[in-house]
C-alpha cells in the first residue's frame, strides 16, 4: 500500500538524516554491554551456558538494542500525532490499520539496522558468525522488533502524552526484557521466577535469537526452548500485539 | 528521481493551481476532488448543529450552531478556551462531539470521516511539516496518503511551490527554513489534495503583523482563484476582520455570527471608553447629566452611541476629576465581542 510505503520511506529517511541518532544507538548498548558485562564477569557464571558473562549477555544486549528502538519509535509516534508529522497522516483518507503499520514497519527497519551494527561486533564476544547465522538473527530480529514495537504502540496509541508511558516501560517493558534469559539464564533462578520466565513471551524470542546465533552448534543452546516452539511463540506474540493495536487504532478517533 | 520541470501555465500567468497537466490517471477533471461526491445545489460547505463536547468538567463546547457556506473566506474568532480548537479538531475528524451534528458538504464527521477527510486540507497551528526531510519530500510524502503518485504529483507540487513562491526552496530541508517560509509548506501540504474546505487552525502562529496580513492575502486570492472555501480560527482581530464572515466563538458558543462590517455597525455607533476610578459613579452620574446608559467592562465605564465624539469634551469638562483616560474609536470585533459577553476579549481567555 503507497500510504504504508511512504509512512515507511519517511522513518528511514529521517534516520539516516540523523547522524547523531545513528551513534547514539550503537554507543549505548556497547557501553552497557561492556561496562555490566565486563562488571558481572568475575561473580557471574551462567549454568550450563558453558560461555564467559561477556558472550552470555551478548544476545541480551542485541535483543535490549530492539527494545530501545522499539520505545523510542514508539514515543516518537506519540508525539508526533499531537505535534509533528502526523497530525497531517491521521486527516488523511487512510485506513488507520495501515497508519499503525507503516509506523510498526519503519520502526522494525530501525531497530534490525542498529541490530546488525550490533552484530558487527559478535566476533569481540567470542561468537563466530557466517552467513547464515546473520541471515537467520536478522530474521528474527525483524519478527521480534515488529512485535515490540507493536506492543509498545498498542500501550501508547491511546495516551495523549508520553509522560505516562515512561512509567509503564520501567514497570513492564523493562522486567519482560530482564526476565527473557537476556540477563541471567532460567536454570539456577528460583522457581517463582522461573515461572514467571516461561509465560514472558520474549523469553522465546531471546531463545530464538540464541539459537540462531549459534546455528548448527547445539551445546550453546542447551536448556533453551526449542526453535520451533520460540518462533511459534513469537510469531503468535507478533501477530496479537498487530491485531490489537490496529483495533485499538480504528476505535479511536486519534 | 526523474522529475519534469516546473509546470508553467501556457497562458503565461501565474500558473493555477488546476493545472491541466495534474490530471488524474482516470481523467477526471483536476478541480474535483476524487471519489467523494460534491453534493449540487446549496449544500454548506459546514454545517455544524448543536454541538456539544467535554473535558471532564469543562464544556469546551456548548452547543454551537452554524453553516459556512462554499467558496466563503470564514473565521471563527474567540479567546483562547472559547472552544476553537475544539471546534477546529472535531472537523478535522480529530474528536469526536459528544452531542449534535459536524458535517463537511453533507458528510458527517463521525459516520463518514473517510469521505470528510477526502474533502478536507487542514493546516494546523503546530507543524506538521518534517524538519529533516525537504520541502519537496514533505509534500511527496503527504501527496502519496491522498493516493497521488508519479508525474501528476510531481506537477502538483511543482505548482504549488511556483504558486506559493517556494520553488527555490524545493530541496532544503524544512528544518532550515524561516518561519514565514515554513508555514507556506504548511499550506502547500493543505492545498496539495485539492481540498473542496480548507481548514486552517490559528494559521498565523508565529508571523508578524506583516507576514499575517500576507498570507491571509494568499488565502483570499486561493479562494478566488479556485473556488476553495477557507475556514480559520484565530485570535486576532485584525485577520477575523478580512474574513467575509465571522463567528465569534465564547465559552463554547456562538455568540455573534456574520460579516465584520454587519457585526460592527449592529454596535450601534461610536464607542467610548472611559477608565475612571469609579466606573459605576461615573456611570450614573453620565446618565443623570447626559442621558446616555453606559456599561461596566472590567472596571471601565463604555458608551455606545452615534456621534460619540461630541460626547468627549462634554463628559471631559463635566467630570475632571473622574476621567483618567478616554479612548474614541469607530466599533471594532473587540466591541462586538464586549457587547456580546460582557467582557473583554483579553480578559476572556482564562477559561
Amino acid at each position: 500500500m503507497l500510504a504504508v510505503a511512504t509512512l515507511w520511506q519517511r522513518e528511514v529517511i529521517r534516520f539516516v538524516r540523523q547522524r547523531s541518532r545513528l551513534v547514539g544507538a550503537l554507543v549505548q548498548p556497547i557501553v552497557f554491554w561492556l561496562l555490566l558485562g565486563g562488571g558481572l564477569t568475575a561473580s557471574f557464571r551462567p549454568a550450563g551456558a558453558g560461555v564467559g558473562y561477556l558472550e552470555y549477555f551478548y544476545p541480551g544486549v542485541l535483543a535490549l538494542v530492539l527494545l530501545f528502538t522499539a520505545i523510542f519509535a514508539t514515543i516518537s509516534t506519540v508525539e508526533d500525532r499531537r505535534a509533528g508529522f502526523l497530525q497531517g497522516v491521521l486527516v488523511a483518507p487512510v485506513p488507520r490499520t495501515a497508519i499503525v503499520l507503516g509506523q510498526a514497519l519503519g520502526g522494525v527497519t530501525l531497530a534490525v539496522l542498529q541490530g546488525l551494527l550490533f552484530l558487527a561486533l559478535a566476533p569481540l564476544a567470542g561468537v563466530a558468525l557466517d552467513a547464515a547465522r546473520v541471515a537467520a538473527v536478522t530474521g528474527v530480529m525483524a519478527l521480534l522488533a515488529f512485535a515490540l514495537v507493536n506492543l509498545g504502540l498498542f500501550i501508547a496509541w491511546r495516551l495523549e502524552s508520553t509522560q505516562g508511558f515512561h512509567a509503564i516501560m520501567n514497570l513492564l517493558l523493562i522486567p519482560l526484557w530482564l526476565l527473557s534469559g537476556a540477563f541471567f539464564p532460567a536454570a539456577g533462578a528460583p522457581r517463582a521466577l522461573g515461572w514467571l520466565m516461561r509465560v514472558d513471551p520474549l523469553t522465546y524470542g531471546m531463545a530464538a535469537l540464541r539459537r540462531c546465533l549459534y546455528l548448527g552448534d547445539a551445546r550453546a543452546a542447551a536448556g533453551l526452548p526449542g526453535l520451533g516452539l520460540s518462533l511459534a511463540v513469537l510469531g503468535g506474540f507478533a501477530l496479537a500485539t498487530l491485531a490489537g493495536t490496529a483495533l485499538l487504532a480504528r476505535r479511536t478517533a486519534a | 528521481m526523474a522529475r519534469g520541470r516546473p509546470f508553467r501555465d501556457a497562458s503565461g500567468a501565474a500558473p493555477a493551481l488546476t493545472d491541466g497537466a495534474a490530471l488524474p490517471a482516470g481523467g477526471t477533471p483536476a478541480v474535483e476532488v476524487p471519489a467523494v461526491e460534491v453534493p449540487a445545489g446549496d449544500t454548506p460547505a459546514i454545517e455544524v448543529i448543536d454541538l456539544r463536547r467535554r473535558f471532564g468538567a469543562r464544556e469546551a463546547l456548548a452547543g454551537a450552531s452554524f453553516a459556512v457556506a462554499r467558496g466563503e473566506l470564514f473565521g471563527f474568532l474567540g479567546p483562547n478556551g472559547g472552544g476553537k480548537s475544539t471546534l477546529f479538531r472535531i472537523l478535522a475528524t480529530l474528536l469526536p462531539p459528544d452531542g449534535g451534528a459536524a458535517r463537511v458538504l453533507g458528510h458527517d464527521v463521525t459516520r463518514a470521516p473517510d469521505a470528510v477527510r477526502r474533502l478536507l486540507g487542514v493546516v494546523f497551528q503546530h507543524a506538521s511539516v518534517d524538519g529533516k526531510l525537504t520541502v519537496e519530500e514533505n509534500l511527496r510524502h503527504h501527496g502519496r496518503l491522498y493516493g497521488l503518485r508519479g508525474p501528476a504529483l510531481a506537477a502538483r507540487i511543482d505548482a504549488l511551490l511556483l504558486r506559493l513562491g517556494l520553488a527555490e526552496r524545493a530541496r532544503e530541508l524544512v528544518e532550515r527554513l524561516s518561519g514565514g517560509l515554513r508555514r507556506r509548506v504548511e499550506l502547500a501540504k493543505g492545498l496539495l489534495p485539492r481540498p473542496a474546505v480548507l481548514l486552517l487552525d490559528e494559521p498565523s502562529t508565529g508571523l508578524d503583523p506583516a507576514a499575517r496580513r500576507d498570507f491571509l492575502a494568499e488565502l483570499r486570492a486561493l479562494r478566488d482563484a479556485e473556488g476553495v472555501t477557507v475556514v480559520l480560527t484565530t485570535h486576532h482581530m485584525e485577520e477575523a476582520e478580512r474574513c467575509d464572515r465571522v463567528a465569534i466563538l465564547d465559552r463554547g458558543r456562538v455568540v455573534a455570527l456574520g460579516p465584520p462590517d454587519a457585526l460592527k455597525a449592529s454596535v450601534g455607533g461610536d464607542v467610548l471608553v472611559v477608565e475612571t476610578p469609579d466606573a459605576e459613579a461615573l456611570r450614573d452620574a453620565v446618565r443623570g447629566r447626559f442621558g446616555v446608559v453606559g456599561t461596566l467592562v472590567d472596571g471601565t465605564l463604555r458608551l455606545e452611541r452615534a456621534r460619540a465624539h461630541e460626547l468627549v469634551r462634554e463628559i471631559v469638562e463635566a467630570f475632571p476629576d473622574a476621567v483618567r483616560s478616554l479612548t474614541y474609536g469607530k466599533p471594532t470585533l473587540e466591541d462586538v465581542f464586549v457587547q456580546a459577553t460582557g467582557r473583554r476579549f483579553v480578559a476572556g481567555g482564562e477559561a
